[in-house]
């Protein structure tokens, strides 16, 4: 097996672009990753495109050229993006080729995301009793951390705070104005114990990952970002997941807990090891949440962590650097790779404002969504 | 009394959940499955709240088809006893006062309280209300 390089990245800005589609974006993305390693459309010799509600991600040839490339693609729920990147590393790792693409994009309508019953294996009551709706999950399952935990909800607003802090130091993130701590815990409550600061929003944006053996990478001269893993779990017994109509007494873990796991054992390192995480962040407390499910910290010590500023961007872990899902909205077959453009970004000092100081060598990403998928990556320079 | 779904309440005077037991490893959940691995068994009346949220929005219709009218509501888990958590409206009780392990009643609920032959929905209420 061989090791896997991130060779080239390319972003289109997240939020809301009128007159460009969610494939557009994706192309902008992807002529950006191949400038950024110094190759041509005609070097890729693979691509796996993710996308969920923005079409079929090959129809992107059309635009970048007709040279036959096979072109996968990829709809995995929240994992997509994810899936697209493991499924691309494989391909490199076997040897079966030397340069590949791992593309996601989308193009959300606004409001919340339209799920319906059937297409999670519910039955029609459930969605007319007015259940499809994710943002009771998340509310839920904070709700009942909180009690157990000890966590508060001005902890919850702090996370909110600081994602707005980092997105306007980041120039593909939407939301860039900083949001004051008391303006967030006293804005409308959108699914107690969250204000709408607290959420994400469906978004678009497009995000390209050109990935290559390490002979092309030093062919190209590009900074040397290793994938030591890339890992995508679906769920364990007794986990709590969106769209649950009903949940186990009995607890079990979670489908990041075992996407975490296994990638820290391939990767060889541990969380200790990270120095910088972009943790899934759909709303406030998940990033808190998703803080324990990946190792970095014990359930509840996230108080005295956001308390004391441990996540900030000069903190002992910095989470969410671009400002994470709170601040650019979650197009959902972008996202996850919007994490590892923001490692490698990261893993090559090229961060600017938002730079991580002490020359940051291991990255870590992780994705969480439904139906209890999870997808981690760990980088290393 | 007419349920929002065929086999969701037993049909009896004071209706209980219907939930589904694992033939083989017993797991019981809810609601049953259309599944011959599990079989239909009524679920305990008394519960306690195992966590809750206020919908403050009106969920989007399609699939939501309660009043065009909103108003928030709470959507909680609830344990029922060596059973498992089911998902459920709570009613009778001022959000202020939901409290996570108060003791709760499954009682059914109509979607559209204004409707002329509204269809029941499970809830539960504070346990002191009864």
């Amino acid at each position: 097996m061989r090791d896997v390089f991130i060779l080239g990245i390319g972003i289109h800005p997240f939020g809301r672009t009128e007159g460009m589609t969610g494939v557009d974006q994706g192309v902008y993305a992807v002529r950006q990753a191949l400038s950024d390693a110094g190759l041509e459309w005609k070097d890729i010799q693979f691509a796996y495109g993710a996308s969920d509600a923005a079409g079929n991600p090959d129809t992107m040839v059309d635009q970048l050229g007709l040279t036959g490339v096979q072109f996968i693609n990829v709809r995995n729920g929240c994992a997509a993006g994810g899936s697209a990147l493991f499924s691309a590393q494989m391909a490199i790792k076997s040897g079966e080729c030397d340069i590949g693409l791992a593309v996601g994009f989308d193009k959300h309508p606004r409001g919340a995301f339209d799920a319906k019953p059937s297409e999670y294996n519910l039955p029609e009551w459930y969605g007319d009793a007015g259940y499809m709706v994710t943002t009771q999950f998340f509310a839920n399952k904070i709700m009942r951390y909180m009690h157990l935990n000890g966590i508060s909800r001005e902890t919850l607003g702090r996370v909110a705070e600081k994602a707005f802090r980092n997105g306007e130091k980041a120039p593909h993130a939407w939301r860039r104005q900083p949001v004051p701590l008391d303006e967030i815990l006293d804005a409308p409550m959108v699914s107690d114990p969250y204000s709408k600061y607290m959420f994400c929003s469906p978004a678009e944006g497009g995000v390209a990952l050109i990935l290559g053996s390490e002979k092309k990478a030093r062919e190209l001269g590009v900074p040397l970002v290793r994938l030591k893993a890339a890992t995508m779990r679906t769920r364990p017994p007794g986990s709590f997941e969106v769209f649950a109509p009903s949940v186990d007494i009995e607890r079990g873990g979670s489908a990041t807990n075992i996407a975490s796991r296994d990638a820290f054992a391939i990767a060889g390192v541990g969380p200790k090891d990270i120095d910088v995480a972009q943790l899934q962040d759909t709303e406030a407390g998940a990033e808190l949440m998703h803080m324990a499910e990946n190792g970095f910290c014990a359930d509840g010590d996230q108080e005295k962590w956001l308390a004391e500023g441990l996540t900030e961007i000069g903190g002992k872990l910095p989470v969410n650097t671009d400002g994470g899902c709170l601040a650019c909205g979650e197009p959902i077959g972008a996202s996850g790779l919007r994490q590892v453009y923001e490692n490698v970004v990261q893993l090559r000092g090229q961060g600017g404002a938002r730079q991580v100081p002490g020359d940051p060598k291991t990255a870590y990403s992780h994705v969480y969504g439904a139906p209890g998928v999870s997808a981690v990556t760990i980088l290393e320079r | 009394m007419k349920a929002i779904a065929e086999g969701l309440f037993t049909d009896e005077p004071d209706p209980r959940l219907v939930g589904g037991k694992d033939r083989e490893s017993g797991r019981i959940v809810f609601p049953c499955p259309e599944n011959d691995r599990f079989e239909p068994v009524p679920l305990s009346r008394t519960g306690t709240l195992w966590s809750y949220t206020i919908q403050r929005f009106r969920p989007k219709s399609p699939p939501y088809t309660g009043p065009e009218a909103f108003t928030p509501f709470p959507v909680a888990y609830v344990e029922l006893p060596g059973e498992t958590i089911v998902e459920a409206r709570l009613v009778d009780v001022d959000f202020g006062d939901i409290a996570i392990g108060m003791p709760l009643v499954f009682t059914p609920t109509p979607l559209d309280p204004q409707a002329a032959d509204p269809v029941m929905i499970p809830a539960f209420r504070p346990a002191e209300a009864a």
